[in-house]
């Protein structure tokens, strides 16, 4: 094989003939285009014309280079081009395949596994036995050599595990395998473990290794950590490298529950740093409904973190003492905690009991006295389980003994009797303002603005445990909120009302900043190996090596000891775990994976996982030779003039019909919309096609006759009729369909039905025509009669009743009381009058439904009476002399108040109100 | 003596092609008779023209009885007279006829046959005598004529590459009509039309063309061969010669229209890709006009 490049020949020599190109070249020229021969009479009249050039004996050169080239393409395809051309690996002996199968190796799993079969293809035309082994999933036993075919087959099955193999694990197995002389091929994740040198020491005392890697650097994301009220998001990479920035979405539920990107934001790395951040500030609305992060782009578990209770958002319960001041908004004990914490925490209210049984992470009680034995219990076990309590003081504990003499379990101080008030009009003083937070309180840092006022509060009793309970004070050094540890839970009292009666602290940014410290506080941290033992948690959602997150379906449980230092593996896979209410996320890298890239030992070759497929290009070649001549056919008959002269169309109806074809979906669209566009350019009578040729003719002759009356005598003016197929055209365009009905025509499908119906609800109007009343009478046993029975059994028809004296349809233009076709039968049914119509005092007429009757059905072959052929003469004979032309006349004129009818509405049936109307208006 | 089997055989062979060359023609013909042309020129004198005194040598069974009945004197009743005109045909038979560009179109050697022969039909319904302008079938009047021309326009013989008229046959004042497409020499027509001029002859050609003809659609390296084959023109650039072909085929009209004139003949152009009763109802007119 010649090699040229990424090019190679499989016949080489073939392309000496490439040197006889100029040669062709100059054989082509010489030879002028064939003349051809033509009878044609009037040669006399040409005897004797000379040429003007004789230049075009000689072939064009643009001619000539096509048909070189054509002959240049045939050679190189015979030639064999291929373009990558795959030296082939040698060799003899089994072979081991060994696969990390981690995953890193998700991300360019599809690469890995296209390597792998080009490998295994080699192997099995060396017919080298080969094993397969995922080093996440290891066989047991020896290790497992078939025909390199057999693995061929199951790659599809292989799949990378979230998780890494454990190293002492991974020796064993190796140890134990039995087996003895092998090649290995270690497909590698590209990072290093500390198993790996161990490991390539093993199998290198087998054979040769050689190692496959993606030369592309692993990035990962560490679990997301809250911190000031934003979100950092941490990315770590295993190469530092130049600036980098990943994508990195939030994903989460939207309110109506359909998972979506809620978040986008660029993490950068900084040039030769491994580790980056990325503050999100997000709404705590869309915050707390992240439920996991993750690098665009890359599909691998490292680059997903999970997130947990960490960024839920809270519940918290309000209860106030007092509800009976209804109205006074701003007064309200709990109105600025409302405020405050509506955007934040879900608030629940309610009675004290209920609220225990919801669990919220908080309870607000706002000057709440006296807590009832039966609910005081309850209430401080759950505080003990880790709840936040927090109390406001106000006038009822003001006025109260509680935590008087001893202290309240539910209050974090005892408290004086009465309070204080300063800087009032009855009292001494200035009010108070705060101290800067002590660096032991929640609230440190915090800054304390200086209109905060404090002119009332309840007073702590002295007592040794104040000090260390207090974590904000006033000026004076008073406490202003003290706080109590129970158990897992705490009590924190604000000395002040929840409103600002008592100071101006609910008024100020800093009661909002202090709320969201406490509640802060509380957050589930991470939990440690108390807090975890003896639970159990059940995996909720799993993740797979490619980052996906899927149902945990009924996997088990696992004790919480597990989760305290989690080495993800297949009994504790990587996901999120649920106890209770409490969710923990188990991510496949946390803050300890360390992530380097892995180091080989000069020995061992490390190729790529790139594969340069092997592409023969000799179709290709042969297809752009054809291709080339084909142009060349059409332009030898252009140039000799066979392409446009006599004749030449079957030439170029080929030629055509070629370029013609594909254009053919579009031309159908457009037909779709010049119907639509003929239906609604102006109105347009339809009639429903039947089927039967005649009788469709008929119809389409009716409304046209019916169209030319209306133009003439009403401002009406429809265009020409168009005949509806029910299955295919849009109906909305038509205000009425007239449905000719015939025995034989076929039933429409139940989707027509269904547009049918939806044409009849939105206003639409079909006239049925069973052409029969000269034979039989409305309802009978008429073949015509069964079929509209049978046709309109699947419509939405309302009750209907024979036009009644007074029906709309009598006087929307003209006044008729007879309403004939081609047969003068009075059966003529539409919608009926709701029975509860009655006849308006002083109106001839009932006040009738106001709507279109949505069915006209007679049998009076109306269309026969109205048709005309293309010269306006009627097409069918009606009745007898005088009175035939007469009931013609007649038809006409309901023909005219139909279609008013239909466009017109119930408006002549709204007129007869006018006179009343008028003479309401005094005039 | 042949058996009458055999003879209705022979028969039935030679009026095989006459079928459909007469129904083209009749079909043509009854166009121009059903139109505003139609029988108000009809002919045999049996139309009425005038009642005139009678005078003395009338015989008593011309007088009008009916008419002199409503006055004192007697009168005949005189009827239109029209003497039958004789009208010679000549299609040209030459080869240069035998040609159409496109299968969907006649060749001009069955339009000009089926033009003669409706004209045929027109003229001897309308009572004229029509005949052949080559001697070959002297001007006869009745429909037995009729079936006449037809076997003779029907079977076209052996011809020349390109026919020349022939008016030995063409008798004295008599009409007569030349269907050809006029390619070939001109010198033949030029000296028949004179010399039928010189007769006192009057009457009309036609020239016949295919579209092709006229149109010269042609392009590139292309060998011209007359139909006969006596003549050929090769050209590297067919194209090139479009602008010269229609200057001279324009000049050949003019030629022919001037001949026309100088004669007193009439001249028309009809192409085969043409109305046929459109040309038709020009030679009634043409052979109709009185001068």
């Amino acid at each position: 094989m010649l090699t040229l490049g990424t090019l190679g020949f499989t016949a080489p020599w073939l392309l000496l003939g490439l040197a006889a190109l100029p040669i062709l070249w100059f054989l082509l020229r010489a030879v002028p285009p064939a003349p051809i021969r033509r009878m044609f009479p009037a040669v006399t009249l040409l005897l004797g014309l000379e040429d003007e050039q004789t230049e075009t004996d000689k072939t064009p050169w643009w001619l000539l280079l096509l048909r070189t080239l054509a002959i240049a393409a045939v050679i190189i395809g015979f030639a064999g081009p291929v373009l990558n051309p795959q030296t082939e690996r040698t060799g003899a002996g089994p072979l081991l395949v060994m696969i990390d199968g981690t995953w890193a190796d998700a991300r360019d799993w599809g690469q890995r596994i296209e390597r792998l079969d080009m490998l295994l293809a080699e192997a099995s035309r060396n017919g080298r036995p080969v094993a397969v082994v995922t080093l996440t999933d290891r066989p047991v036993g020896a290790l497992p050599f078939q025909s390199a075919d057999a693995w061929r087959a199951r790659l599809p099955s292989l799949t990378p595990q979230p998780w890494v193999p454990v190293g002492e694990e991974v020796l064993a197995w190796w140890d134990s395998a039995e087996a003895d002389g092998f090649d290995t091929f270690w497909m590698s994740d590209g990072l290093d473990y500390d198993w790996r040198d161990a490991l390539l020491a093993r199998a290198e005392a087998q054979g040769d290794v050689t190692v496959f890697e993606s030369a592309r650097p692993a990035y990962v994301l560490r679990p997301s950590e809250f911190s000031d009220g934003e979100i950092l998001v941490r990315g770590s990479r295993a190469v530092a490298g130049d600036v980098t920035t990943l994508s990195i979405a939030a994903q989460g539920l939207d309110p109506n529950g359909i998972p979506r990107v809620l978040a986008r934001a660029d993490l950068r790395f900084a040039p030769s740093a491994t580790y980056a951040e990325l503050p999100l500030s997000l709404p705590p609305e869309l915050r707390n409904r992240i439920t996991r992060f993750e690098i665009e782009g890359i599909r691998s578990a490292g680059a997903v973190t999970l997130t947990d209770d960490a960024l839920r958002r809270r519940e918290v319960a309000l209860i106030a003492g007092r509800d009976d001041r209804e109205g006074l908004e701003l007064l309200s004990p709990t109105h600025y905690l409302e405020q405050a914490l509506e955007p934040t925490a879900d608030l629940i209210t309610g009675a004290l009991s209920d609220i225990l049984l919801a669990n919220p992470d908080a309870i607000v009680l706002a000057d709440v006295a006296t807590i009832s034995d039966g609910e005081a219990e309850p209430l401080a076990e759950w505080v003990d389980k880790g709840g936040l309590l927090v109390r406001f003081a106000g006038p009822r504990l003001a006025s109260s003994d509680v935590s008087r003499d001893e202290e309240d379990p539910l209050m974090p101080v005892r408290l004086r009797a009465g309070g204080r008030t300063v800087g009032g009009a009855m009292s001494w003083g200035e009010p108070k303002t705060l101290r800067p937070f002590a660096d032991t309180s929640p609230f440190f840092g915090l800054p304390v603005p200086d209109e905060v006022r404090v002119t009332a509060q309840v007073m702590a009793q002295p007592d040794p445990t104040l000090a260390d309970r207090t974590i904000a004070s006033l000026a004076d050094g008073t406490p202003l909120v003290t706080r109590k540890r129970v158990g897992q839970g705490q009590i924190v009292l604000f000395h002040v009302t929840a409103n600002a009666e008592w100071s101006s602290l609910p008024l100020s940014g800093l009661f909002v900043q202090m709320l969201e410290r406490l509640a802060v506080s509380t957050r589930p941290a991470t939990p440690t190996a108390d807090d975890l033992a003896g639970t159990t948690w059940v995996p909720d959602q799993t993740l797979t090596a490619f980052g996906d997150v899927i149902d945990a379906g009924a996997l088990p449980g696992v004790a919480g000891e597990a989760l305290v230092e989690p080495v993800p593996g297949p009994d504790l896979r990587p996901g999120l775990y649920r106890d209770e209410d409490r969710l923990l996320a188990f991510n496949v890298v946390n803050d300890e994976t360390e992530l380097a890239p892995s180091v080989w030992p000069a020995s061992v070759p490390v190729e790529g996982l790139s594969v340069a497929r092997e592409t023969l290009l000799k179709g290709a070649f042969l297809t752009a030779a054809l291709a080339f001549l084909f142009i060349d056919l059409v332009a030898s008959l252009w140039l000799s003039g066979r392409l446009f002269g006599p004749r030449a169309g079957v030439t170029a109806s080929l030629l055509l019909a070629l370029a013609i074809l594909p254009h053919q979906g579009l031309a159908q669209e457009s037909q779709a919309d010049l119907f639509a566009l003929e239906a609604t350019t102006e109105v347009v009578l339809a009639h429903v096609v039947t089927g039967d040729r005649s009788l469709d003719a008929a119809a389409a002759a009716g409304l046209r006759g019916l169209s030319e009356i209306l133009t003439r005598r009403t401002s009406i003016e429809p265009a020409d009729p168009i005949a509806v197929n029910l299955e295919t055209d849009e109906l909305a365009f038509f205000p009425i369909l007239y449905w000719p009905v015939t025995p034989d025509q076929p039933q429409p499908s139940a989707e027509a039905y269904a547009r049918l119906n939806t044409y009849l609800r939105t206003g639409g109007m079909i006239v049925f025509d069973t052409r029969d009343a000269d034979v039989s009478r409305f309802g009978g046993s008429g073949p015509n009669g069964r079929k509209l029975q049978q046709l309109a059994r699947p419509l939405d028809i309302p009750p209907l009743e024979p036009i009644p004296e007074d029906h709309v349809l009598t006087r929307t233009f003209y006044l008729l009381q007879d309403f004939p076709g081609r047969h003068a039968s009075r059966d003529v049914w539409v919608e009926a009058a709701p029975p509860d119509a009655e006849r308006a005092e002083g109106m001839p007429f009932r006040n009738l439904n106001d709507n279109v009757t949505p069915v006209v059905i007679g049998g009076n072959d109306w269309a026969a009476a109205w048709a005309t052929d293309a010269n306006g003469r009627q097409m069918f004979p009606v009745g007898r002399g005088f009175t035939g032309e007469r009931q013609r006349e007649i038809a006409y004129r309901f023909g005219v108040n139909l279609i008013m009818h239909v466009l017109t509405g119930n408006y002549k049936s709204d007129q007869v109100h006018v006179p009343a109307l008028l003479d309401r208006l005094g005039q | 003596m042949i058996q009458p089997a055999d003879l209705r055989s022979r028969a039935e062979d030679l009026a095989a092609p006459l079928p459909p060359l007469m129904a083209a023609a009749d079909h043509l013909a009854s166009t121009v008779l059903l139109g505003e042309h139609g029988r108000r020129r009809a002919g045999m004198g049996d139309e009425f023209w005038q009642y005139r005194p009678a005078q003395p040598g009338d015989e008593a069974r011309m007088v009008d009885w009916r008419r002199s009945g409503r006055s004192d004197v007697h009168f005949v009743r005189e009827k239109e007279w029209q003497a039958a005109q004789s009208v010679a045909i000549w299609a040209d038979p030459g080869q240069s006829m035998r040609f159409s560009s496109n299968s969907n179109l006649p060749t001009k050697l069955l339009a000009a046959r089926v033009l003669a022969l409706a004209t045929a039909v027109l003229l001897i319904r309308g009572g004229e005598r029509v005949g052949l302008a080559d001697m070959s079938l002297p001007p006869r009047s009745g429909e037995l004529q009729l079936l006449r021309l037809a076997e003779i326009l029907g079977n076209p013989g052996e011809a020349a590459d390109y026919g020349a008229p022939e008016i030995k046959g063409l008798p004295a004042h008599a009409r007569a009509l030349f269907l050809s497409d006029f390619l070939g020499d001109l010198a033949p027509v030029t000296n028949a039309l004179t010399r039928a001029a010189d007769r006192g002859v009057e009457g009309a050609i036609v020239q016949i063309l295919d579209p092709q003809e006229e149109a010269f659609p042609f392009e590139g390296r292309t060998i011209f061969d007359s139909v006969g084959g006596t003549l050929s023109h090769e050209t590297r650039k067919a194209r090139d010669l479009r602008d010269r072909y229609l200057d001279r085929l324009a000049e050949r009209k003019a030629e022919l229209a001037d001949l026309a004139r100088v004669t007193g003949w009439q001249y028309d152009c009809h192409h085969t890709d043409r109305s046929a009763s459109a040309a038709l109802m020009w030679i009634y007119q043409a052979l109709g006009r009185v001068h």
